[in-house]
């Protein structure tokens, strides 16, 4: 704790803004302006990167509440403070966001167009973002939550694709449209509890009659950004035409809002609610790994195909999540993390393809293995990953939600782990289009292999890909306090609804 | 003999006027620099005077200056300073630069602090209409021009319409009554009114309703919007909005207050009316001066909330809704009078086409106050809208608020419109490099807007104060 030490998470938080304002101040031509504003941001973001490493090693694993806790005045006599800190559950959801953008800077090499602009909206991304999940006290978070919109609205619709306007207002008024009923429920828990802080929040009995309302605010505005079916149509729309380093913070981070929204506020907060609303979820979990599973299966774009398979793990995380077992919602968030780590490495390879001029379509892709063994071998591990091959990051995150589904329900397990083989089956279509079978034109013939700079990108990622699947423990433990928790809370609050029930039927 | 401090700032602006206006008529040139600056400098002074004015009941309990009255002129000031630093280059440009538009401003603003301290119908209504007679004539400024003409016209027969049903209230309420002093009335309209008063209320309150431009009062709004020199325009849109709202707040919860359960509804319905059709009227404009009105209407639809709320939370998230529009509408305005393109203003919206490539700051700029109107945090705009959402959720108005949020979205398609304009599609817009009065006007709105999140506290405890002395 350091309630009036140095200031860590707002360091990390504020940096990449302090960076923004380094951008603004860069003069020369064009090129020159690009190439430095470029180096820049990758350096702040390198160093918001270390400052964060250095959070987790002070971070205590033993502690279930929050950690490094700065709470200022913010919103006087209304009893809302600036207040942040981070858990087991925060923690690694930061990490990610730090470890992510510097990727997604180095894989914005193909970005000339007003190039400075981009950078300060990727670091104005990575603010926001953090700010976000270290966030405790809800109307903070909800500002955060919401901000994240305006960076991202520029990053699809300045530097994206063909349709990339339509791509950009969809995104924008979905996610508007649903982050506004969680608006209302946040003013009905600050008119109900007094205080929009996170920690009375969860200690606060809320009439189970009002949680329903709030969970339904709840789903819409937590399900939009998690792409939970059916309210995912604006995704592929989004993942398709942002630019590849849009894509990867889209798909890898901000995607975790939604299953983080749910984890934080939605199954703590409501429990009885959440309980009742649980067989839902289960049912659009389940759709959305099969249903969507499917969908990727008819995909004839690359970009479009990650796109689909990406809505369909967030479907086993919403699972894991609603099982309220530890192993279910611990296997939710190391599926959060490989989730990120994972689709972030398969859309820098689609990223490697579009550098090569080539397009992404799949039928005008084939036989790179031959021309890229490097690029195949990686390309094959996020594959591999995908599908959740023991050894892996994703085997862990899928295994532990199943088996924390098979506790509670036996047809969600199975279905859920029905997903997998599909996921098999259109991750291997993809590498078959993409690597094997014959070349589609001669142009592919002559494509070069990876770049140093595209090694600086695909190599941590594998790494990281392979250390979650190896060495799961050196990031589950540090959550283990939280999660257990989090669960035994959830047991708790419910109970004594279940003994009043049982005492009103009598 | 009563101390006059109270009323320094307002004589200020009075007696300062009429000098300016007598060293323009003698002197031999035309003097409109000499009598602009003047004029901002009085406004200042005015502000500065009235930071430190104390509270009186003057003029045998005529004129009533509080916080709240303190508050309100404030931004009235600031705001009529503003637009007269916006009004200076335009003007220019135009060939419209006389010198009687800054003093027509001072007199305004004088009607304007009158209607915000009056403490009976009759100051009321003088304050109201020394307002209003100068604004007519700053809407037909540019005389030679067709539209601005129209535009002055226009303003002049409805706003008398307007008056007419004002006056006309004011002598039902004398007649049920038999007072117009604020207090007394207080005092005598408790528990229910009469069908006579509450008769006499709705017109007054419709005659309020014209001014702020709340729906469906608001058929002048676009087309004086349009009409009006855009350097009137940004002055329309900002000082008398927020002093017509002030007025409201101080009628409605002073003399009627305790008929709230009488007006709430019809507070209610003005509110929904107005956000429902700023947003949706707004969607189809191609001008940009014609979405601002729209915008504004709208805006005035969220400010009602909080006063339909009728609490002190209410009045104080009305406050800060103002004072928060306030700023974003003259930046905005100050983007809108920077569109100049080879000497000649223009306003049509895709005229921003591709303005981010070629003029990055005006473009973040613009984009900062549609995105703030629109009410996306971190930006001002939405500590304004959740103010008066948590208002009226918390007085019981559960409908009203959801309504409010869904009308936000409609109304961000339409902001997100200009962004993407700006930002999205090609073009080159070449505007003229702005004058340095209005970069600064605009940089400060911007600044203003983007970084109130991290000290919301000061305006946010004057509200509270302000508020808190309305009610007492």
């Amino acid at each position: 704790m350091n309630v009036a030490g140095f200031p860590i998470l707002s360091v990390i938080t504020y940096l990449p803004l302090l960076g923004v304002a380094y951008l603004a101040l860069l003069r020369g031509d064009e090129v020159a302006v690009a190439r430095q504003a470029r180096h820049a941001a990758l350096a702040i973001s390198l160093l918001t990167l270390a400052l964060g490493v250095d959070l987790w090693t002070k971070f205590d694993p033993t502690q279930a509440g929050y950690q490094f806790v700065e709470s200022v005045a913010w919103f006087p006599g209304l009893n809302i403070k600036y207040s942040l800190g981070v858990d087991g559950i925060s923690l690694f959801l930061v990490l990610l966001t730090l470890a992510l953008t510097p990727i997604a800077i180095l894989a914005s090499a193909s970005i000339t167009k007003r190039a400075r602009s981009f950078f300060a909206a990727l670091l104005l991304l990575e603010t926001m973002t953090t700010g976000m999940f270290a966030a405790t006290d809800f109307l903070l978070f909800y500002v955060f939550f919401e901000a994240v919109l305006l960076p991202m609205y520029l990053i699809i619709g300045v530097w994206g694709g063909e349709k990339r306007i339509y791509a950009a207002v969809k995104f924008f008024l979905f996610t508007l449209a649903g982050s506004l009923f969680m608006l209302l429920a946040l003013v009905w828990l600050w008119h109900d509890a007094g205080t929009t802080d996170i920690v009375t929040l969860l200690h606060t009995a809320i009439p189970a009659q009002a949680q329903i309302w709030i969970f339904a605010a709840f789903l819409a505005s937590f399900g939009v950004k998690a792409a939970v079916w059916p309210l995912h149509t604006w995704l592929p729309d989004a993942y398709g035409e942002a630019p590849i380093p849009g894509t990867i913070m889209l798909a890898a981070v901000l995607s975790k809002m939604g299953a983080y929204g749910f984890l934080r506020f939605a199954v703590p907060m409501l429990p009885s609610a959440s309980a009742a609303a649980a067989p839902l979820m289960f049912a659009l979990g389940v759709v959305a790994v099969i249903y969507i599973s499917l969908v990727a299966l008819a995909q004839t774009d690359m970009k479009r195909l990650i796109a689909y398979s990406s809505v369909a793990h967030m479907g086993v995380i919403i699972i894991g999540i609603f099982t309220f077992t530890v192993e279910g919602i611990e296997g939710a968030l190391f599926q959060m993390l490989s989730h990120g780590v994972v689709i972030a490495g398969l859309f820098v390879c689609a990223g490697v393809i579009l550098s090569r001029g080539e397009g992404l379509a799949l039928s005008r892709l084939g036989g790179l293995a031959a021309r890229m063994p490097a690029y195949a071998a990686l390309l094959m591990l996020f594959t591999l990953a995908n599908m959740g091959l023991p050894g892996t990051s994703g085997f862990i995150g899928e295994i532990l939600v199943i088996v924390g589904a098979m506790k509670v329900n036996f047809w969600v397990s199975v279905l859920g782990a029905a997903g997998m083989v599909l996921g098999c089956a259109y991750m291997l279509v993809m590498v078959r289009a993409v690597l094997f079978d014959k070349f589609s034109h001669p142009g592919l013939a002559h494509i070069a292999d990876l770049k140093l700079g595209e090694y600086a990108m695909l190599l941590p990622l594998a790494a990281l890909v392979l250390w979650l699947g190896v060495y799961p423990t050196s990031f589950t433990h540090m959550f283990d306090a939280s999660v257990a928790s989090l669960v035994q809370a959830h047991t708790a609050a419910l109970s004594p609804h279940s003994a009043l029930a049982m005492v009103t039927q009598k | 003999m009563t101390s006059l401090l109270p009323v320094l700032p307002a004589l200020l602006l009075g007696v300062g006027g009429m000098a300016l206006l007598l060293i323009g008529v003698l002197a031999k040139r035309e003097c409109a620099t000499f009598s602009t600056a003047g004029s901002i400098v009085l406004l200042l002074a005015a502000a500065w005077a009235s930071c430190s004015a104390p509270d009186a009941l003057l003029f045998g309990g005529l004129l009533k200056t509080t916080l709240f009255t303190r508050f309100a002129d404030g931004i009235v000031y600031v705001s009529a300073a503003a637009a007269l630093v916006l009004a200076f280059d335009y003007n220019s440009k135009e060939g419209i630069a006389r010198f009687e538009y800054p003093i027509l401003v001072l007199f305004a603003v004088l009607g304007m602090v009158v209607m915000i301290s009056a403490n009976d119908l009759m100051t009321l209504y003088v304050g109201f209409e020394l307002q209003s007679l100068a604004l007519y004539i700053a809407a037909a400024l540019a005389r030679d021009s067709l539209r601005s003409t129209e535009a002055g016209l226009k303003y002049f027969v409805l706003g008398a319409l307007a008056s007419g049903l004002l006056v006309y209230g004011i002598s039902l309420v004398y007649g049920f009554t038999g007072t117009t002093n604020f207090t007394a009335l207080a005092a005598l309209l408790t528990g229910t009114a009469g069908a006579g008063t509450v008769i006499g209320l709705v017109f007054v309150l419709v005659g309020l309703a014209f001014k702020i431009s709340a729906a469906p009062f608001h058929m002048w709004t676009p087309d004086v919007y349009e009409g009006a020199p855009t350097s009137v325009t940004a002055l329309f849109g900002t000082a008398p909005k927020a002093a017509a709202m002030a007025l409201f707040l101080s009628v409605m919860t002073g003399p009627f207050g305790h008929l709230l359960p009488q007006w709430q509804a019809i507070i209610e319905i003005l509110a929904v009316i107005s956000m429902a059709l700023g947003g949706l009227a707004a969607i189809s404009q191609t001008n940009i001066k014609r979405l601002m009105a729209y915008s504004s209407i709208g805006h005035m639809g969220y400010a009602l909330m909080g006063l339909a709320a009728g609490t002190e939370a209410g009045i104080q998230a009305t406050l800060v809704y103002i004072a928060i529009y306030v700023v974003m509408s003259f930046g905005a305005f100050a983007c809108i009078i920077a569109m100049r393109r080879q000497g000649q203003a223009v306003e049509k919206i895709s005229d921003l086409a591709g303005l981010a490539g070629q003029r990055p700051g005006f473009a973040f700029a613009l984009a900062v106050f549609m995105w703030a109107m629109a009410g996306i945090p971190p930006l001002s705009g939405f500590f304004g809208k959740l103010y008066v959402f948590a208002a009226a959720f918390n007085a019981g108005l559960t409908t009203l608020a959801i309504i409010g949020i869904v009308t936000s979205v409609i109304n961000a398609f339409y902001y997100l419109r200009v962004i993407k304009v700006m930002y999205f599609d090609a073009g080159a817009p070449n505007f003229d490099p702005s004058a340095k009065g209005v970069n600064f006007i605009m940089a400060l709105g911007a600044a203003v807007t983007a970084l109130f999140v991290f000290l919301p506290a000061p305006l946010l405890s004057a509200a509270d104060a302000a508020a808190k002395a309305l009610m007492g």
